[in-house]
């Protein structure tokens, strides 16, 4: 009892709650996936989560096509979204940014699509697409612009597009709003010189608008990556990974593994792989972002 | 060649009117102050001048240019801001070059005149660093550096030095000089600081409430200010301004002081019996008798207590009353005073200032 009683056990004693809780939510779920990646862990055979493969997921992952499929395609989503977001969410921004009266409205109604459950979004957008009763469709139609209805959620090119169209329309307003703070964050007085040194409004926005957003657009990029990297629930709704696979992501496909053929360590394989490359992801920004924050302690 | 003409100069936002229709040349390298208390229009001015604000009525020109629609780039003007305005991203030799390199300057010369200018301010050392890491008058520098790079026709300056302490602000208000008699060019600088103003300027212009009251060289200013305002404005420590009432008993007009003190006029002065008047005494013309200059005519002795001594070395300045009023006197070549000490003081009658207490303007001829 000596032990507990001894003033330098305080702080760990205090500590205490806090590290069961740490280690019941993440740390044992975290070291028991990662012991899964490396057995032959079946949903539907308990015991199976005994049975040590070594690398045999990991080394499958590597020569399954499909995975790979998945994998650069989580890949293109996450560049086209991400890019057509920013350049949409500064446009936005830049044009909110001018507005003189009813900024704040402005802004509240900008973030709408936000409050939506991604769910909703889902269906939402499944229905406008829709090639018989859809929005999109019928307003093609009543323009005179197809005589045939268009399948946008069964066509392997368009479905993609169709999904990002969807992830577009909501977090457009995530870069928007972050970027709109950058803005009213700017400093007048170097805009005002840049003006006198002789920049016309395009060089103004090159040269110091733009270079003074650089934290705010990575800082909306690191969240924004990692928000897009687990993209499932929208694809789920409105392809569910169709047609033939060409919707199908990283998280579709582990969740089709892991959970409707049971395989839940080839899953955690998975899992393990994609989690690296956000990393990665995240790490890059977050370089990106230091590097653009460094200067920026000048501006008085 | 670049003169600047405004006429009938008006800044309105909305209803509300800034700047009330001035009218003022600036001749060519000349040095112009545009001095008055905050809100006086002087900083919106210099921004019309620059094309960071609308004109909304009347005209400027520079050179022989009417400037009124055209966009700061066009107007090959430079600007000093208050906050320096460097850009935070680049470094000191990005930050001088800059407005050259958007102007389509070869490199080579870009290199030349940014040492160039680098060397006269001193600049050599610190050509990597960012902003971020300069001290305030090296900033200061930077942003001076960068407006003398491109070699406008007009440098402007937006109360340059208002950010810096006390003695950094004398240094850069000499190197600021010896700027202007180095790289002779059009200056008009703002400043609410009259000190600066009377330092620096060829001709200074004094602004109240979006009006010019005065336009003058510093010695215009300070000896003959038309109104009561200018008159308080210039001069450190500020001239004493009492109310009196003119008497016509005597041989020539005087001024009664509340305090039943009478105070011959100095000649030259239009008044009648029983107006009102402000006299205005420079602290430098009222001195204890054998501490101040040389009186130049007529004097007037007064015994007066002293209420408090501020010694500054050179000088020492003297709190006592006259009229109504607590004012303040000079005691040059000084020795100690004890505040209830009673001296005896010599006004310089031939340095009054007299205005007319209505409407504050000057009654001398």
């Amino acid at each position: 009892m000596t032990l507990f009683r001894s003033p330098r056990a305080v702080p760990y004693l205090l500590l205490t709650p806090a590290l069961v809780v740490i280690a019941a939510v993440i740390l044992v779920p975290l070291a028991v996936s990662l012991w899964s990646s490396f057995t032959a862990y079946n949903l539907t055979r308990p015991a199976t989560l005994y049975s040590f493969v070594g690398l045999r997921n990991y080394a499958r992952l590597l020569n399954n096509a499909d995975f790979w499929w998945a994998f650069g395609r989580t890949l293109v989503f996450i560049t086209v979204t991400l890019n057509l977001e920013l350049v949409l969410g500064l446009g936005l921004a830049l044009l909110v940014n001018q507005v003189t009266m009813g900024r704040k409205v402005l802004r509240t109604i900008m973030m709408f699509p936000m409050m939506f459950s991604p769910i909703l979004v889902g269906f939402q957008f499944k229905y406008i697409f829709n090639d018989a009763v859809g929005l999109v469709n019928n307003a093609l139609f009543d323009l005179g612009l197809i005589t045939q209805p268009i399948p946008w959620l069964v066509d392997g090119t368009l479905a993609p597009l169709s999904i990002m169209a969807a992830e577009i329309w909501m977090s457009t307003s995530v870069f928007a709003i972050l970027l709109l703070a950058g803005l009213l964050a700017l400093p007048k007085e170097p805009i005002e010189a840049a003006k006198v040194d002789g920049c016309g409004p395009i060089q103004v926005f090159r040269h110091i608008t733009l270079p003074f957003l650089m934290p705010f657009i990575f800082i909306a990029m690191t969240i924004r990556s990692l928000d897009v990297a687990r993209a499932y629930d929208m694809v789920r709704i409105m392809t569910n990974g169709g047609p033939a696979g060409r919707t199908e992501l990283l998280w579709t496909l582990m969740a089709r593994v892991g959970y409707q053929n049971s395989q839940m360590g080839m899953a955690n394989a998975m899992g393990y792989v994609s989690i690296l490359t956000s990393i990665l992801f995240t790490v890059y920004f977050y370089r990106k972002l230091v590097v653009a924050r460094r200067y920026m302690g000048g501006v008085e | 060649m670049a003169e600047i003409k405004l006429t009938k100069v008006v800044k309105r936002y909305g209803a509300l009117g800034v700047v009330h229709g001035i009218d003022l040349s600036i001749a060519h390298n000349e040095f112009v102050v545009l001095v008055g208390p905050s809100g006086c229009g002087k900083s919106t001015t210099l921004r019309m001048i620059a094309g960071l604000e609308d004109i909304s009525d009347g005209e400027i020109r520079i050179g022989n240019r009417v400037v009124n629609g055209l966009p700061p780039r066009d107007r090959n003007v430079s600007m000093v801001f208050q906050n320096y305005a460097l850009y935070p991203h680049m470094n000191v030799r990005e930050n001088l070059g800059f407005g050259l390199g958007i102007a389509k300057v070869p490199a080579p010369e870009i290199e030349r005149r940014v040492n160039q200018a680098a060397e006269i301010l001193g600049l050599q050392p610190y050509m990597d660093r960012l902003p971020a890491n300069l001290s305030g008058g090296q900033r200061q520098r930077v942003a001076m550096g960068r407006a003398i790079v491109r070699d406008p026709d007009v440098f402007l300056f937006d109360e340059p030095l208002s950010n810096l302490d006390a003695k950094l602000r004398g240094q850069m208000r000499v190197e600021i000089k010896k700027l202007h008699q180095r790289v002779k060019t059009t200056v008009v600088y703002v400043t609410h600081d009259q000190v600066e103003a009377m330092t620096l300027a060829d001709r200074i212009v004094i602004m109240r409430d979006g009006h010019i009251e005065q336009v003058g060289t510093p010695a215009e200013v300070f000896e003959r200010p038309v109104n009561v305002f200018v008159a308080g404005f210039i001069g450190s420590p500020p001239m004493n301004l009492i109310d009196a009432v003119v008497t016509t008993e005597g041989l020539r007009p005087a001024a009664r002081l509340a305090d039943g003190v009478v105070v011959p006029l100095p000649a030259g002065v239009s008044v009648s019996e029983g107006q009102r008047i402000t006299l205005g005494l420079r602290p430098d013309d009222i001195t204890p008798q054998g501490h101040g200059m040389p009186g130049t005519g007529e004097t007037l002795r007064l015994e007066r207590e002293v209420a408090l001594a501020e010694p500054l070395g050179t000088e020492t300045i003297l709190f006592t009353r006259l009229g109504d009023k607590e004012i303040q006197a000079k005691m040059l070549n000084p020795r100690v005073v004890t505040p209830g000490e009673t001296l005896p003081f010599v006004v310089d009658l031939a340095r009054l200032h007299v205005f007319d207490a209505a409407d504050g303007r000057s009654l001398k001829a």
